[in-house]
């Protein structure tokens, strides 16, 4: 069996390598950060310092008020708190939570939770290349009883950018607060305004794992759906993984100083994925709006072909991607993103770079996929179909 | 609606396999032909209005009581 020298690391959606800054943040933190900072000696004194500069700097970055920003166990965690808190906190308006077909199972999982209680969820369509149907919401948030509206930033699985700010004006429009999972955009792009609540995860922009991001805007109607705890405002509840905070802060300054830089290298490499793999992979079907999208991100389906035997394939030659075809995930279901685009769920393969990714990764990665996917339809028999 | 030409049964088979047998089959009936799938996995839903559209060929929506998908050859 060949087996690369090289591995490539082509998952940064799913979790980026560990940014340098991080790991030295938290090796420095490791010294202070391990007493419990909400008591009242020199210990505790130490490690409030630490998390609050960490605070205070991730404030900084995403344009926000300290006061306004927690940080919490996990960006599951937040999304989960994003989405219930802010259907808690205006339960006397209505029942009724708006969300995208396309948010992250996180969201998703978190409104099955509000239906299960009693409340209903209302999911807005897409069009083929994964963008909201702004109608559609606009009428939609528009409807009494709605209490609060849910809408990704960015795909986390086909990379499309949604129509924050106009989705925004309607639910302004409507009084209806907004909640922006912004885990692909944050040290990445820019977050579009409008939003009430805000949720990211360290470990998507070369943070630690463990350390998500809760921002809840002043004057926010937003309860947590947690028992009571006074730690990060109330927010959250639990003592922090300061050291891990602390890498989080320093990495997402770091992230976010050379996002514009970064956009200018991957945009065109993931130009480049998207033309060559149409182009030399026959029956291919690049999915996901080719302009409007995150600039690390590109997902196609390979028509017959089984995608997780092309997922072992890529591993075998060293490629680490991920897919949303159904055989490759617990429930054998396909990806709800792609199933809501209309686009093929089989052979689906999603690559997304990071600031290790180099030229050459990606021109091996696009000199062998077309090889490996043409031995996977000879085994299977498919060819000339 | 009406009764299909032909049922092709691929209750059982995991994705890709039920698109890899109405992509053997339809090609092999007539122009106008209707081939009703039967596939009980989830992808089936998704992948096989993909196909038709990939290849042009009519997609005429999933059968009442579930796990059964309506092709027209057509072309």
């Amino acid at each position: 069996m060949f087996v690369s020298a090289s591995p490539v690391y082509l998952d940064a959606a799913t979790a980026a390598p560990l940014h340098p800054v991080a790991r030295q943040a938290m090796l420095a933190a490791l010294e202070d950060g391990w007493a419990d900072p909400g008591r009242l000696y020199t210990q505790a004194r130490r490690a409030r310092q630490l998390l609050d500069a960490a605070r205070e700097a991730t404030a900084a970055t995403l344009g926000v008020r300290a006061d306004e920003l927690s940080f919490t166990p996990s960006g599951t965690t937040a999304a989960h708190a994003a989405v219930l808190g802010g259907l808690i906190g205006r339960r006397r308006v209505g029942a009724i939570l708006v969300h995208s077909a396309i948010e992250h199972s996180a969201v998703l999982h978190a409104a099955e939770r509000h239906v299960a209680g009693g409340g209903s969820a209302v999911s807005v369509p897409v069009d083929r290349a994964g963008r909201l149907d702004l109608d559609a919401w606009s009428a939609a948030v528009r409807a009494p009883g709605v209490a609060f509206a849910a809408l990704i930033g960015a795909s986390h699985e086909v990379g499309t950018v949604q129509p924050v700010p106009a989705a925004a004006a309607g639910c302004a429009d409507a009084g209806v607060p907004l909640y922006v999972d912004a885990a692909q955009l944050i040290g990445r792009a820019p977050v579009p305004a409008g939003w009430s609540v805000l949720s990211a995860s360290a470990h998507k922009w070369g943070g630690p794992p463990g350390v998500g991001l809760l921002v809840v805007r002043k004057g926010t109607r937003w309860e947590s759906p947690f028992p009571a705890d006074e730690r990060e405002s109330g927010r959250t509840p639990g003592v922090l993984n300061l050291p891990a905070v602390v890498a989080a802060a320093a990495s997402l300054r770091a992230a976010a100083a050379d996002a514009a830089a970064e956009t200018t290298r991957l945009a065109p490499l993931v130009d480049r994925i998207r033309h060559r793999v149409a182009a030399e992979v026959p029956d291919v079907e690049v999915v996901g709006d080719p302009v409007d999208r995150l600039p690390h991100l590109v997902t196609f389906s390979c028509l017959y072909v089984d995608g997780e035997a092309l997922l072992h394939a890529l591993d075998r030659r060293g490629f680490a991607v991920s897919s949303g075809s159904s055989c490759t995930s617990s429930t054998l279901r396909p990806s709800h993103v792609l199933e809501a685009m209309g686009v093929l769920s089989h052979g689906n393969v999603r690559v997304s770079l990071h600031r290790e990714t180099t030229e050459a990764d990606v021109e091996r990665f696009l000199a062998e996929l077309p090889g490996i996917v043409a031995d996977l339809r000879a085994e299977a028999g498919v060819v000339g179909l | 609606m009406s009764e299909p030409d032909e049922v092709l049964d691929c209750r059982g088979q995991r994705c890709p396999l039920p698109v890899i047998a109405l992509a053997r089959r339809l090609p092999q009936l007539p122009v106008g032909a209707v081939l009703r799938v039967l596939a009980d996995d989830p992808a089936a839903a998704v992948d096989i209005p993909a196909w038709c559209r990939m290849r042009a060929q009519e997609f005429l929506g999933a059968v009442a009581g579930g796990s059964s998908y309506d092709v027209r050859r057509s072309r």
